[in-house]
């Protein structure tokens, strides 16, 4: 956006050779940054590149194993947050941290008293925020309490918090992550604005379009080192997205056929909301067999109960579900499995696998009722491990015996047993939600062969995902949620990414009350 | 500071860990004896003569960790499923409630028939009394911590209400205390003339089959799922909810024993002194046993013979027996400690 003015600008911050290990996982090898005055420099990189790591290190949350950090000339103490504030460094963090049930002002304001001062100044902070808010089209009532307030307020307010304590650096981690397109063009002016008056802005993103659209330069991190810096006028998309995987990583090829029959059918369905997200309302959507329907959307709007609904943990309220043409009465988690329906959970710690037990135990949970696995009320520990070995070599899982606690293994070799267990009997109805949120990038081009295999011979998947360029490389059909509501579907390639934009913001649906 | 996952210990390290927890507990212990005046390896010595250091000893040890087993069984079961049963100090009244209403002649069959029956329905009663707080939790999410631990009082005093009214022994000379049971319902004595009764072997029997239903059973699946992550068990489809009402059945039950087994076995009727605490000592028991069921008879027979030592040693150190439960609760600490660290590296910075 704003091409900064050649190399004249001081150097604010600098880090310097930055190396971070997590036992055998090195985060950042050796990263080396500068940030210049006015400058938006974006950090780029898959999920698990290792950028998060190092801004938690700038900020003080990690101490790096090795390198330092300077800002603007004086170097920071490692692993202290405070320091890194009083420096000038402000984060956004990916998700807010703000209390709910304070208004505005005192998030703001919150941690810049002395926590026993006689009497806090409101007038004089209400004056400095509403300052802040017009010079930088931060708008947001200092007022509103932060439960009222809508995702985007609430990233404003995280900034002008960033603000009001004199960052002169921000650091923003995934902020468009939560936004809708709208928000988002929002945001980019605000920084645009802030760069104007001589703030430096780090951005970090795995999104190519943005980066491109916000930065003056662009760093890439692949796998913890830096795979590139380019100056974002002199380089293009493809470039950076070959920087970005490596190249090694080919994009999942996949071929049209013609769909089969409907597997599963939901009409006008209604729900309750789900992990603080909309209800489903009334919701029509049919799988067929042999086809991917992705689902793009903002999350928290209803992904997570139509997953809960698929996955037997919800019931419908209202509305009709029929799978293999017949209509379902009673319906749970085991009712799904009984069904056949393969399901990869949004949340693999949480919910998908049982962190303390072991592989063995993990991989039967969802079978260990069925006469493979148990007679009698007595498990049969030897078939269940004889299992468990078949996934581990199946889905090359890197464990040290099905004995292992699962709890020890990486985000991928997890997600690998998930899918071993959910794709086991080959299930013609898959639901596959988020199934590749924070692996590295040689795991998600594992899980997403995977699916199109599962494609191939013909089961009916359901592909949830928040990253728009995963949902459009590998689904058939587009469906875009919204508030609860479901888009009408879309053949692939049929819609401009502006126009999914605008369907994710609840445009084209009935409800037009939305105003951001 | 900060932890870190580490892998499952071996064998060797899981044995290490309760003893470090013992060596940690006697060290803290022995200050408190060189504060009383005393040597610390003499009190100690005098502790392990006094728990074991004759037939007598033994003997006395063993008929102290007979309920313990019960109520650490009781207790192991429960937290394996992340039901928090502190209640089990009620279920034993209950059990023992249980047996001198249908053993002081209520009934009349031979030993064979009687006893049988009278477990049953001691177990029956206590698994009934910690169904109401596993509906409490699992329909409105109140903490079973909280009514499990009330009901312990509720029930003494229902205890105290039955020995001043119905269950009163019209020949006891006005103390409150319940008719002694009949011969057919007593448990017979494993050494002829000595304390010790049948009730021991049916606490290790317990004690193995708790074992077995833990790692061998569909429902000790589900319950070890069920604590671990009760949200991940529920997605795969563990009917979470059932699986901790059976928990709470087979808890109760297995505390109701220790109630049944100190009437039947040793007392012969029911007095308000029955338990001197051995529902909440079933805690510490439990947690010396991480959990573990066959554990659990190791860490009662410990436990107990600290009670019993220590009540020897004080009549010839002249150091209070208090010692004991300084040493238990001390005992409870180093091994919740031991447990963390066992699973958990520390960090520091």
């Amino acid at each position: 956006m704003t091409p900064s003015s050649g190399g004249e600008a001081e150097t604010v911050l600098r880090l310097s050779g930055i190396t971070k290990r997590f036992g055998p996982l090195t985060a950042n090898d050796a990263i080396s940054l500068e940030l210049k005055r006015g400058e938006v420099v974006a950090l780029l990189g898959e999920n698990g590149a290792g950028k998060t790591t190092l801004m938690n290190i700038l900020f003080g949350h990690y101490v790096a194993d090795e390198g330092s950090v300077e800002a603007f000339g004086r170097p920071l103490p490692a692993g202290e947050p405070r320091a890194a504030l009083s420096a000038g460094i402000g984060m956004v963090h990916q998700h807010f941290t703000l209390a709910d049930q304070m208004s505005v002002i005192e998030n703001i304001a919150l941690g810049t008293q002395r926590l026993f001062s006689p009497r806090f100044d409101k007038a004089k902070a209400r004056q400095r925020i509403e300052t802040l808010s017009s010079d930088f089209g931060l708008a947001v009532h200092p007022d509103a309490l932060i439960s009222d307030l809508s995702v985007g307020e609430r990233q404003r307010v995280e900034i002008l918090k960033a603000l009001y304590r004199d960052a002169r650096i921000l650091i923003l981690d995934e902020p468009t992550a939560v936004l809708t397109p709208l928000e988002t063009d929002a945001l980019f002016a605000t920084l645009k604005k802030l760069v104007a008056s001589g703030l430096s802005i780090i951005f970090i993103s795995h999104k190519l379009h943005e980066v491109m659209a916000v930065s003056d330069r662009i760093v890439v991190l692949r796998s913890g080192r830096i795979a590139g810096e380019r100056r974002t006028s002199d380089t293009t998309r493809p470039e950076l997205a070959a920087l970005m995987v490596g190249g090694d990583i080919a994009a999942p090829a996949v071929t049209e056929h013609a769909p089969g029959g409907t597997m599963l059918e939901l009409e006008d369905i209604h729900t309750a909301g789900r992990a603080g997200g909309a209800p489903l309302d009334g919701v029509s959507l049919s799988l067929r067999a042999g086809e991917i329907t992705g689902l793009a959307g903002v999350s928290g709007n209803g992904q997570a109960a139509l997953a809960a609904l698929i996955a037997g943990t919800l019931r419908p309220e209202r509305g009709a579900m029929r799978i293999g043409g017949e209509t379902i009465n009673r319906w749970s988690a085991r009712e799904a499995l009984r069904r056949h329906i393969g399901r990869i959970p949004e949340d693999r710690h949480a919910v998908g696998m049982i962190g303390d037990m072991n592989v063995t135990e993990n991989v039967i949970s969802e079978r260990y009722r069925t006469r493979r696995f148990s007679r009698n009320g007595f498990l049969d520990w030897r078939s269940a491990e004889t299992f468990a070995r078949g996934i581990i070599d199946d889905y090359d899982v890197k464990c040290p015996s099905p004995d292992a606690r699962v709890r020890l293994l990486s985000g991928g070799n997890m997600q690998k047993l998930i899918l071993g267990r959910a794709l086991d009997g080959d299930p013609q109805i898959i639901l596959a939600n988020q199934p590749t949120r924070g692996l590295d990038v040689g795991a998600v081009a594992y899980v997403h062969s995977k699916l199109l295999e599962a494609r191939k011979r013909g089961a009916a998947i359901l592909l949830i995902s928040e990253d728009l360029d995963e949902v459009l490389a590998l689904s058939d059909r587009l469906v875009v949620i919204s508030k609860g509501r479901l888009s009408p579907p879309s053949k692939r390639g049929e819609l401009t990414v502006q126009q999914i934009g605008e369907l994710m913001a609840g445009h084209g649906l009935e409800d037009p009350s939305h105003a951001a | 500071m900060r932890l870190e996952a580490k892998p499952a210990p071996g064998l060797a390290a899981t044995l290490a860990y309760p003893l470090g927890a013992i060596l940690a507990t006697l060290l803290i212990a022995s200050l408190l004896v060189l504060i009383a005046g005393a040597s610390p390896f003499n009190v100690f010595w005098l502790v392990l003569k006094g728990a074991a250091g004759s037939q007598f000893a033994l003997v006395e040890t063993l008929t102290r960790a007979t309920p313990l087993i019960f109520t650490g069984l009781a207790v192991a079961v429960a937290f394996r499923a992340k039901l928090w049963n502190i209640g089990a100090e009620a279920q034993l009244y209950i059990g023992a409630v249980m047996t001198v209403v249908l053993g002081t002649g209520a009934v009349a069959a031979p030993s064979l028939a009687l006893i049988p029956l009278i477990m049953m329905c001691a177990m029956l009663a206590g698994a009934l009394l910690l169904l109401g707080p596993a509906i409490l939790k699992t329909r409105f999410g109140v903490d079973e911590v909280v009514t499990t631990l009330l009901l312990n009082f509720i029930v003494i005093l229902f205890v105290s209400m039955l020995l001043e009214g119905p269950l009163k022994d019209p020949m006891g000379l006005g103390w409150p205390q319940s008719k002694r049971v009949v011969a057919e319902a007593q448990l017979p004595r494993l050494i002829q003339g000595k304390r010790l009764h049948f009730g021991f072997v049916i606490a290790i029997v317990s004690a193995v089959a708790t074992w077995v239903i833990l790692k061998k059973t569909v429902f000790g699946y589900e319950m070890r799922a069920v604590g671990h992550n009760a949200e991940a068990a529920r997605f795969a489809g563990i009917p979470v909810n059932r699986v901790l009402m059976k928990t709470a059945l087979l808890s109760g039950g297995l505390a109701a024993l220790a109630g049944f087994s100190e009437v039947a076995g040793l007392k012969g009727n029911l007095t308000l002194d029955l338990s001197p605490g051995y529902g909440y000592t079933g805690i510490v028991v439990a947690m010396l046993a991480m959990l573990n069921p066959l554990g659990v008879i190791v860490a009662a027979i410990f436990v107990a013979g600290i009670f019993v030592g220590a009540d020897a040693m004080s009549r010839s150190a002249g150091v209070p027996s208090y010692i004991a439960q300084v040493m238990v609760a001390t005992a409870l600490l180093t091994m919740v400690t031991a447990i963390m660290l066992s699973r958990f590296r520390i960090r520091w910075r």
